[in-house]
């Protein structure tokens, strides 16, 4: 399996505070990969650099063999690298439907393109991905309107839609009830295995990780402490003192 | 509302539009500007509803077009509608190329800056025009008389602009369907959120100002000829006037929507004429008045009331599955 994302001695510094030091990860293609670590260890600072919210200040970043070290935000989105945020973000004031509509393959079309009407193709494949994610009955209200569980999937739904190649999850279960956790974990890998999208997971619910990931990287201040299938990673005693604070 | 009763609508009031000018004579200066005080309320709702950035600049392009217009029809030595419907062009025009590079500049900010950054563009560009000779510097400049009875004129300007209107009625009812003006929604409802999906806003955004600008700019070159008379901070970059009224009326009637701008302009301007009518002196006590209970009991416009109050009605509702 080649490496679809490949990051090398990521450094990030916030004034004297140093968040990510020289962190190397890989993520092969068609992969699912977990990133766990205590509070304040420095995922989601990697995440903004990988999606080009900050520019690092050493290290490199390739994706599908690019160079996306300096790109921001929205070009490596065209590229197909998706993010979902730990506070959802969705359009509150949209619907459902518009909220998938406007997420639709945005990758890449030009100006022109967008002065057509919502295709009924379009419509379908939303109609069929709020369906996947439980939402169907609900395609007509206001995204605002929805539980902060139900953004979430949403959320999720409107990454789908964007057919994304790689999607970096920032604790998708986090604020979600138990039951729903289950369904999530299940529509997670179907997309993983059906859509063929590579996921990187940030996540703080073992169980979920621990069901989820075939590979796990575990940081803790700002360092890479550990790496290896969930199995190691469950027996790493470095991990579980990160966790219990003997670090 | 579903398509058919909005089309049928919108057929009904064409038909009054027409019908009305020759029914009431006396009113025609009247219903013309009515029809400007929608396009005014239409066009901003493009940036300003639609989009979430609220512009207090727009009565700049509005200005260009009335200038544009004015000084073709003095030194072209053209016949007056020939000059009259090129200056409305060329100021169209100069327009979306000034709405294009202000845009790239000024709709980097968002929020509270950008709408005090766009204040601040209404007055430099009243400023500019007041101290540039070419133009008539502060005296102005006034626009040729009307070839015809004055009647007629009127009644040419209310079939004019009820003419722009329905073009720029029919045009944004189409663009807001389009996935181009789904992305302006999510531009409004959250910007960061439309760029980590992709969407290039910066493009989206200048290009929904410029579409603005280019109906502001035909308006403008009009306006100058209904009221004979372009001053640079009265009449044409009158941003305490107009370029507050745009923002007001398109919240009054429910920014955001297709139909909110039109119903909040013709409230406004019949409220507005009632006022000057029966309250002579008061008028713009009143009229602020009005504003402040807008703002407090109306805060989404009328429309947004009633999607709030009857959202089943506007198609927002669960369905069985």
């Amino acid at each position: 399996m080649s490496a679809q994302l490949v990051v090398e001695q990521a450094t990030k510094r916030f004034g004297g505070v140093v968040a990510n030091d020289s962190i190397s990860i890989e993520v092969p293609q068609g992969s699912i990969v977990g990133l766990i670590g205590p509070n304040g260890s420095g995922k989601t600072t990697l995440f903004n650099s990988i999606v080009g919210y900050h520019a690092l200040d050493s290290g490199s970043i390739r994706f599908e063999g690019q160079e996306i070290t300096s790109l921001r935000v929205p070009e490596i989105a065209r590229l197909g690298l998706l993010r979902t945020f730990q506070q959802t973000r969705i359009y509150g004031k949209m619907t459902c439907m518009e909220n998938m509509a406007a997420s639709d393959g945005e990758c890449g079309r030009g100006i022109f393109d967008l002065l057509r009407p919502v295709s009924a193709e379009t419509r379908e494949n939303a109609e069929a991905l709020l369906e996947f994610c439980g939402l169907h009955s609900k395609r007509h209200l206001r995204a605002g309107d929805l539980s902060f569980g139900q953004q979430k999937l949403l959320e999720f739904a409107m990454a789908l839609m964007a057919k994304p190649s790689m999607l970096l999850l920032d604790e998708p279960t986090a604020g979600i009830n138990p039951t729903l956790i289950n369904g999530l974990i299940e529509r997670l890998k179907r997309a993983n295995q059906d859509l063929g999208i590579t996921l990187l997971v940030i996540e703080h619910n073992m169980r979920v990780i621990m069901n989820l990931a075939e590979h796990i990287y575990c940081l803790a201040h700002g360092e890479l402490l550990a790496a290896g299938s969930p199995e190691d990673i469950r027996n790493d005693k470095r991990v579980i003192d990160a966790y219990l604070g003997a670090h | 509302m579903n398509g058919r009763k909005q089309t049928l609508l919108a057929i009904v009031i064409a038909l009054v539009a027409i019908a009305l000018p020759l029914v009431t004579p006396d009113y025609r200066a009247q219903i013309a500007l009515l029809w400007v005080m929608v396009l005014f309320a239409m066009t901003w709702d493009i940036l300003g509803g639609q989009t979430g950035y609220n512009s207090f600049g727009n009565v700049v392009f509005f200005g260009i077009g009335m200038y544009a217009s004015a000084v073709v029809q003095r030194d072209s030595g053209l016949d007056y509608f020939v000059a009259l419907f090129l200056g409305m062009g060329l100021g169209g025009l100069i327009a979306v190329a000034v709405a294009a590079i202000l845009g790239s500049m000024v709709l980097r900010m968002r929020g509270h800056y950008f709408a005090i950054a766009t204040l601040g563009l209404g007055i430099a560009a009243a400023e500019l025009a007041a101290g540039w000779e070419f133009i008539g510097a502060g005296s102005g400049m006034t626009t040729p008389l009307y070839p015809g009875d004055p009647g007629v004129q009127y009644l040419f300007f209310c079939y004019l602009f009820f003419a722009l209107t329905a073009v720029v009625f029919c045009l944004l009812a189409w663009l807001y369907r389009t996935r181009f003006g789904l992305a302006l929604n999510a531009i409004r409802d959250n910007e960061d959120k439309a760029e980590a999906m992709g969407l290039r806003t910066g493009l989206y955004k200048t290009v929904a100002w410029m579409i603005a600008a280019f109906f502001l700019g035909l308006t403008g070159g009009a306006v100058g000829n209904l009221l004979r008379f372009v001053d640079p901070r009265d009449t044409a970059f009158a941003g305490a006037t107009y370029g507050v009224w745009m923002v007001l009326m398109a919240i009054l009637g429910g920014k955001g929507t297709l139909w909110g701008p039109v119903l909040g302009a013709v409230v406004f301007h019949v409220t507005q004429e009632l006022l000057w009518t029966h309250l002579l002196g008061w008028q713009r006590v009143a009229l602020g008045l009005i504003i402040v209970a807008i703002v407090v009991f109306f805060p989404q416009g009328i429309l947004g009331w009633a999607r709030e109050r009857w959202p089943e009605r506007f198609g927002h509702k669960v369905e069985a599955s």
